[in-house]
């Protein structure tokens, strides 16, 4: 078989029993989102791991270039007042 | 279950010339690495730490899909349907195992089924190990309690091997992993403490074969591993084979005593100087034999998975051409 004939590849996302979000937990390949929700759950959801699954084809995913990490992330540390402890209150002010 | 080659197989010289932005990004990751970060997927690696990672994933999931076999071997044949329930729900993790792992090395840019290319026409590696034949219903438990046993003694370190997917697939793995390890030793310890004669016999006659073979797993000698010092270096690989060899006697050699069961060593004795086993010498012209395609089942193992893969492909394709056509269809609607 050549690549080309190659099922497509699938990333796949579980959200726990108790989880508020799906987190990816692998890949597969799969012909269809059908069969990739199939083998998904054979596979990720074998020991109660979850209650919810997305399947995404890789394709479909674009990501960050880590090349860039720094810059891309970086004006997070220079904004501190982007965070509630920046900020101090009278000790008579409790709980805000 | 796991595939000792690391250290086995054809290996490629690291690159000689570099470009001058080669050589800094080559520094830049191995401080990097050298820290004990770890590398993404979309990272910049050094060519040879991605071939050497591409093989020795990619040979771990072939031991996984080729481990099938000798199990499957026995399905039919398990004593009670507990213990068939077991050894099925065994082996459908070991086919996920392959799976993760084939995921972990896609990631470095090669498609599963080159992969697959490369061990059907025997020209990627899977362990040892499974050229071996299992001959009686010992050999199963065997298989868990110290194949199994092996695997998870190797892969617990490489759930902090420095590239990450791996890392992750380890993570999952040895988890799964332990329980085929208690099962297979608590199937040896019914046989031994509640069996026959007969039984017991066929206890001790399965850990007399799968001994030597299991310390194979760990690789070849360090002295004998000329990638190991790079692999050590990359953060592929974070303990040595004779160290893990090490350990995994010592722990093992407790376990077999209260199972009541001898390995076939007369070498065998507690050195209390060393606080360790010394044990006798690896056979290592019955290991390269089979890692070179000359072991009792290697010729059968690859033509059941040649004959598998040729046989599926109508249906692989029949699946392919379907998902086209309802996509097709829906693009219609």
């Amino acid at each position: 078989m050549s690549p080309k004939n190659e099922w497509p590849l699938w990333e796949v996302f579980v959200r726990s029993k108790a989880g508020l979000d799906h987190k990816h937990c692998g890949s597969l390949h799969a012909p269809d989102a059908k069969l990739a929700l199939q083998m998904a759950r054979e596979v990720y959801t074998r020991r109660q791991e979850g209650v919810s699954i997305w399947v995404v084809l890789s394709s479909q995913i674009v990501a960050s270039d880590p090349g860039e990490k720094g810059m891309y992330f970086d004006p997070m540390e220079d904004k501190v007042y982007r965070h509630p402890t920046f900020y101090e209150l009278p000790d008579s002010v409790n709980h805000m | 279950m796991y595939t000792q080659a690391m250290s086995v197989g054809p290996q490629e010289q690291a690159a000689k010339v570099q470009s001058a932005e080669d050589a800094k990004r080559l520094e830049a990751f191995e401080a990097r690495v050298g820290e004990g970060e770890f590398v993404e997927a979309k990272d910049w690696m050094p060519e040879h730490y991605r071939k050497t990672l591409v093989r020795q994933i990619s040979q771990h999931a072939h031991s996984e899909i080729v481990g099938m076999l000798p199990e499957g071997n026995w399905v039919t044949r398990a004593p009670t349907l507990k213990r068939k329930a077991i050894l099925m729900a065994k082996i459908q993790d070991e086919g996920g195992h392959g799976l993760y792992l084939y995921s972990a090395a896609e990631t470095l840019g090669t498609s599963r089924d080159q992969m697959l290319e490369a061990l059907h026409s025997g020209k990627a590696k899977y362990s040892s190990i499974f050229n071996y034949p299992t001959l009686n219903w010992a050999d199963i438990g065997v298989i868990g309690w110290l194949v199994d046993g092996a695997a998870i003694m190797n892969q617990v370190p490489l759930c902090r091997c420095s590239y990450a997917p791996y890392a992750r697939a380890m993570i999952r793995i040895c988890r799964e992993e332990s329980f085929h390890q208690r099962q297979g030793y608590e199937s040896l310890l019914v046989m031994m403490q509640r069996g026959t004669p007969e039984q017991k016999e066929l206890v001790q006659d399965a850990v007399n074969r799968w001994w030597w073979p299991s310390l194979m797993m760990f690789g070849p000698h360090d002295k004998d591993s000329p990638n190991s010092e790079q692999s050590m270096r990359w953060g592929i690989k974070r303990i040595s084979n004779d160290d893990l060899r090490q350990k995994f006697v010592d722990a093992t050699i407790p376990q077999a005593e209260v199972l009541g069961v001898t390995v076939p060593d007369p070498d065998l004795k507690w050195n209390a100087e060393r606080e360790h086993y010394d044990f006798g010498a690896i056979d290592w012209d019955e290991f390269w034999r089979v890692v070179g395609g000359d072991g009792p089942c290697n010729r059968e193992r690859l033509a059941t998975r040649v004959k598998a893969w040729d046989e599926g492909e109508w249906v692989r394709e029949a699946a392919l051409a379907y998902a086209k056509k309802q996509a097709t269809k829906a693009q219609a609607a």
